[in-house]
């Protein structure tokens, strides 16, 4: 039985998926030509440092992320791109070497001063990991588990919550009938958005993506690079990714890492059609990484 | 492969001195190594078989006896094998005072067991965990015949000096020395389970900006509840067959009672009395032992293999 | 939920959950860890604090060198020491082999057809079971398999022994005079009978009448018995003393100590060996190696330090064990180390239940002295064994 809904629901979903890539296929063209807009800066980097232990992952970074701007922190594996993107909501403070100097900024707070709620900022600035990971509990309290730590929330709001969540993380449609079933159950793709509509249940102002389509296949990963080409509407995006059509197609803005400095920082049109760093054009020229 | 050394092949070494070892010798030599391992591993498999066996021939004469039948055994609530003439064999006193022993023992340990797990897996630094760790892999390898020393000496006048209606033996002692046995049992287990849940969890909850404790608490507890399920089932098998601190602590007098102030006696308990005890081998009484001995293996057997099977599962969830 | 959500209701401002609440949360538990943590460690303290002062009164050389004794001033370990170090003895040469057999027919040779898959399986499943079996039942297995042999023997076949009927002579010496068996009729007395002393000199005896008047040779007073003088029956072993069935000896309990273990055994063989990299075993298979060369030559070699430290640890175990050899060897008197096989024993957990029971606070002394010995071997096995991990091994890969 609930095999066959599964499968169902898979196979709805992956025919608006078809649909999706066929019927808009010119407006995804016209996707790929975002036009970077100078909103105001939401997180400010200057002269800023990373280190694990005595290593010196990230080396003097100037940049800023800007409103309703998708970010691509682009490069080869260990650069420091998902280092700098896991200093943006201190995730970092899980590992006891990591540490940072200089400046770090969220509006006006000084994200790397002392006694800083890290509870309170993580709330505001969203994270998506790489590998999707629901806790092993229902599609509901996945969604409702944020809320329900920071807010006193009653339960229709709660449930009103949770829907407009899962509808943002284009979730909803496939997941309304089984809320209160395990979100294991979900195929890699469909947990990727359930852990979207969880980040942005907390009502957060930035999404910060860790590679959120690496582990997950072609199809989910279409689903996923159209939800942020909308969620951008709302929030201020950073995704850290390790293909470069991707970064073209989803993001206003690119980044581009190499052994810990920032090589070139610039709108995705520039720095894919005319970057200014030779190390810039091999690597989207596919020379190395 | 071993047909290698068969075949005709033009030697790269002097015909001298180098000669093939014998395919037979090697081929007897393997034979009997094989033998050898497995009768080894069929013995391990022959002990379970000889305790059933043991048990339920014994228990089989047990129930042959006049004194005694199914009914009583297991309907009747007075357990007094020793008394001459009114002779009494219901097994529910027994059961009652083991239950009595391993609940005072969970209430000790869970608790304390669990937080310290918690605490050794999502809090404690790990020079810290290098150094907590081995108090309690002591208290783990202390001979439970000490802790039934403690019970006696020191659980119980403590107990007594808060309230004077304590017995000399009773079952209060005897459960928190048991249960201190338990600690480490539940908090290794535990801490076992507790780790095994994958630290993308923990950054999932942290990532909704969740304190350690509610990631702690909300996330990787419930994700290791299986795990610590199991753990518990383990931990209440070893507190019903935990034998010394009962002989030494709980008393010897079966008894149905929820009292921890009371002197009571375990399943284990009846069997160290019966085999210090003077009477025949073949009395009924005597025979009565092994029925208790065939309820503990029961008992303890249904746990261990539910929370194996637990255990496995959860293990497989995570991989 | 019926109708759709457009509007993000977060934009309702819902009051947020006091931070302070949520960090005095946290806090508090943390607060509560780390008194838990400290509990555990407290129990520990309190515990050997109160086996020291208990136990300091009669500790001294003396107490290791001297048998029990009703007199808790005279009282001594020295029968429970070497009973244990018998005991494990036994213990270790029979589950010692064969757990790390079993452990090696379950690591190294993965079975191929669908029976000894199945078998692999039951055997393992097993595992966990004996693992989980309490101690006590072990000790009436044992009773029944070692000490009885499930009362297959009417008679006992024993090897080793000789028995006599013991007299005190005239001058007050020790005869004992040779019986054909156990529970035999002492031979009518007669003049010039084989008897020997106590320290093995043969003589032949003198029978006298009961009434008749005491020689007067010192010599012949000593090998002098009266007509009706009565004797008891005395055994008398060899060191390499056996018997079927075992009774309630050092062997029996020994044996049952290693059905104990054994599952400890097997269980931590397999993990040192499990620890073995494989590339290891293929290296020495692609030379050509049989099965078990790769075992005995490859495998066993790289395990040693794991397997020797379990083994460590399951001696420790059987060390300490009480309630199985509570069943085989009960609360007997015992003055002497076990000679044989077959003597009667007591171990030192069961020396210290003996004391513990009693209601003589001495006695609770005697107890903490004894737990004090026996908490200082067990000390010295696991350096050992916490020696042999640090030391020995080194890594394998």
């Amino acid at each position: 039985m609930q095999d066959e809904k599964t499968l169902k629901v898979e196979t709805e979903m992956e025919e608006e998926i078809q649909s999706a890539t066929t019927a808009d296929q010119p407006g995804r063209e016209e996707l790929q030509m975002l036009t970077a807009q100078k909103t105001e800066p939401v997180i400010t980097v200057k002269n800023f440092n990373a280190y694990y232990g005595s290593f010196h992952a990230l080396k003097n970074i100037e940049m800023t992320i800007r409103k309703n701007q998708v970010t691509a922190f682009i490069g080869p594996s260990g650069c420091g791109k998902s280092t700098l993107l896991r200093w943006f909501n201190r995730m970092n403070d899980t590992i006891a070497i990591a540490h940072a100097k200089g400046d770090l900024k969220l509006h006006e707070t000084n994200l790397l001063k002392k006694g800083l709620d890290v509870v309170e900022l993580r709330r505001k600035v969203g994270i998506v990991f790489q590998k999707p990971n629901p806790f092993p509990k229902t599609i509901y309290d996945n969604v409702a588990f944020g809320p329900r730590l920071h807010f006193k929330i009653g339960k229709s709001d709660l449930d009103d919550l949770v829907e407009w969540s899962l509808t943002k993380a284009a979730l909803w449609k496939e997941v309304k009938d089984r809320l209160h079933q395990s979100a294991l159950g979900l195929s890699g793709g469909q947990q990727q958005r359930l852990c979207i509509a969880r980040a942005i249940a907390t009502g957060p102002e930035v999404l910060l993506m860790d590679e959120p389509c690496s582990a997950l296949d072609p199809k989910s990963t279409l689903a996923i690079e159209k939800l942020i080409d909308e969620l951008a509407d709302e929030y201020t995006i950073v995704i850290v990714t390790h293909n470069m059509q991707q970064a073209y197609r989803t993001s206003h803005y690119t980044a581009f890492f190499y052994e810990g400095d920032l090589v070139e920082f610039g709108t995705t049109a520039d720095l894919f059609s005319s970057p200014k760093e030779k190390r810039t054009d091999d690597y989207i020229q596919g020379r190395f990484g | 492969m071993p047909d290698l050394a068969d075949q005709q092949m033009p030697s790269p070494l002097p015909d001298k001195g180098i000669r093939s070892v014998s395919r037979m010798a090697t081929r007897v030599r393997e034979g009997f190594v094989h033998t050898f391992l497995t009768v080894c591993a069929i013995f391990s498999v022959t002990i379970t078989f000889a305790i059933l066996v043991v048990l339920l021939q014994e228990t089989f004469y047990f129930f042959q006896r006049d004194e005694v039948t199914l009914g009583e055994f297991f309907f009747s609530t007075q357990w007094s094998p020793l008394l001459g003439s009114t002779k009494k064999f219901g097994i529910w006193p027994l059961i009652s005072g083991t239950m009595l022993v391993t609940l005072i023992a969970l209430v000790v340990s869970l608790p304390l067991g669990l937080v310290t797990a918690i605490f050794l897996s999502e809090y404690a630094p790990a020079k810290l965990r290098a150094v907590l760790k081995p108090f309690l892999e002591i208290l783990a390898g202390i001979p439970t015949v000490v802790y039934g020393f403690f019970a006696l000496t020191a659980i119980t006048p403590f107990l007594k000096s808060i309230s004077e209606s304590f017995n000399v033996y009773n079952a209060g002692s005897a459960g928190i020395a048991v249960g201190i046995i338990c600690l480490p049992i539940v908090s290794s287990l535990s801490e076992d389970a507790l780790r095994a849940v994958p630290q993308s969890l923990r950054d999932g909850a942290y990532g909704l900006g969740a304190t350690k404790f509610e990631t702690s608490i909300f996330v990787v507890l419930p994700a290791a509840l299986s795990g610590i399920v199991s753990a518990v089932l383990l931990v209440v098998a070893r507190a019903v067959g935990e034998t010394m601190i009962v002989a030494l602590a709980a008393g010897s007098t079966p008894r149905m009672t929820l009292d921890p102030r009371s002197e009571i006696q375990t399943m284990t308990g009846f069997m160290v009395q019966m085999a210090l005890g003077d009477v025949s081998n073949f009395g009924t009484e005597y025979l009565s032992m092994y029925a208790v001995a065939m309820m503990l293996f029961l008992m303890t057997f249904s746990l261990t293999i539910i929370g194996h099977i637990i255990r496995i599962r959860f293990r497989e969830e995570y991989q | 939920m019926s109708t759709a959500v457009k509007e993000n209701p977060l934009k309702k401002n819902f009051k947020p959950v006091s931070r302070e609440v949520r960090g005095m949360k946290n806090n508090v538990f943390l607060g509560v860890c780390v008194v838990t943590a400290l509990i555990s460690v407290a129990i520990l303290i309190l515990l050997l604090a109160n086996i020291a002062i208990e136990g300091s009164v009669y500790l001294s050389f003396d107490f290791l060198n001297s048998p029990p004794n009703p007199n808790p001033d005279l009282a001594g370990f020295y029968p429970a020491i070497w009973g244990s170090v018998w005991a494990l003895v036994v213990c270790a040469c029979s589950a010692l082999p064969i757990g790390i057999a079993t452990a090696i027919f379950l690591e190294e040779f993965k079975p191929k057809n669908q029976f000894l898959i199945w078998m692999h399986s039951v055997v393992q499943l097993n595992l966990t079971n004996l693992a989980g079996v309490p101690s006590v039942v072990y000790g009436l297995l044992g009773m029944t398999v070692f000490v009885s042999m499930f009362g297959l023997f009417s008679e006992r076949y024993e090897l080793g022994v000789s028995y006599y009927t013991q007299y005190l002579s005239e001058g007050s010496r020790t005869l004992l005079i040779p019986k054909a068996e156990a529970g035999a009729d002492s031979p009518e007395l007669k003049n010039g009978m084989a008897a020997q002393y106590r320290d093995g000199t043969q003589v032949q005896i003198n029978v006298i009448a009961k009434d008749a008047p005491k020689p007067t040779d010192k010599e012949l007073l000593k090998r002098t018995l009266r007509a009706d003088a009565n004797g008891g029956e005395i055994a008398r072993d060899q060191w390499y003393y056996l018997r079927v069935p075992f009774g309630r000896g050092v062997l029996a309990g020994g044996l049952t100590l290693m059905l104990v273990i054994l599952p400890i055994v097997i269980i931590s063989s397999q993990e040192a060996l499990r620890a073995v990299p494989g590339s290891l075993r293929e290296g020495a298979l692609g030379m050509g190696c049989t099965s078990w060369q790769v075992v005995w030559l490859v495998t066993l070699p790289a395990g040693i330090p794991g397997i020797l430290t379990g083994a460590i640890l399951a001696m420790s175990r059987a060390i300490g064990e009480a309630a199985p050899l509570l069943i085989i060897a009960g609360i007997v008197y015992i003055t002497n180390a076990p000679s044989n096989l077959m003597s009667d024993f007591t171990v030192m957990p069961l020396q210290i239940y003996n004391w513990a029971q009693r209601p003589q606070i001495e006695f609770h002394e005697l107890a903490a002295t004894g737990i004090i010995v026996l908490l200082a071997v067990l000390l010295v096995f696991n350096g050992i064994a916490v020696f042999l991990r640090q030391v020995l091994s080194k890594p394998l890969s």
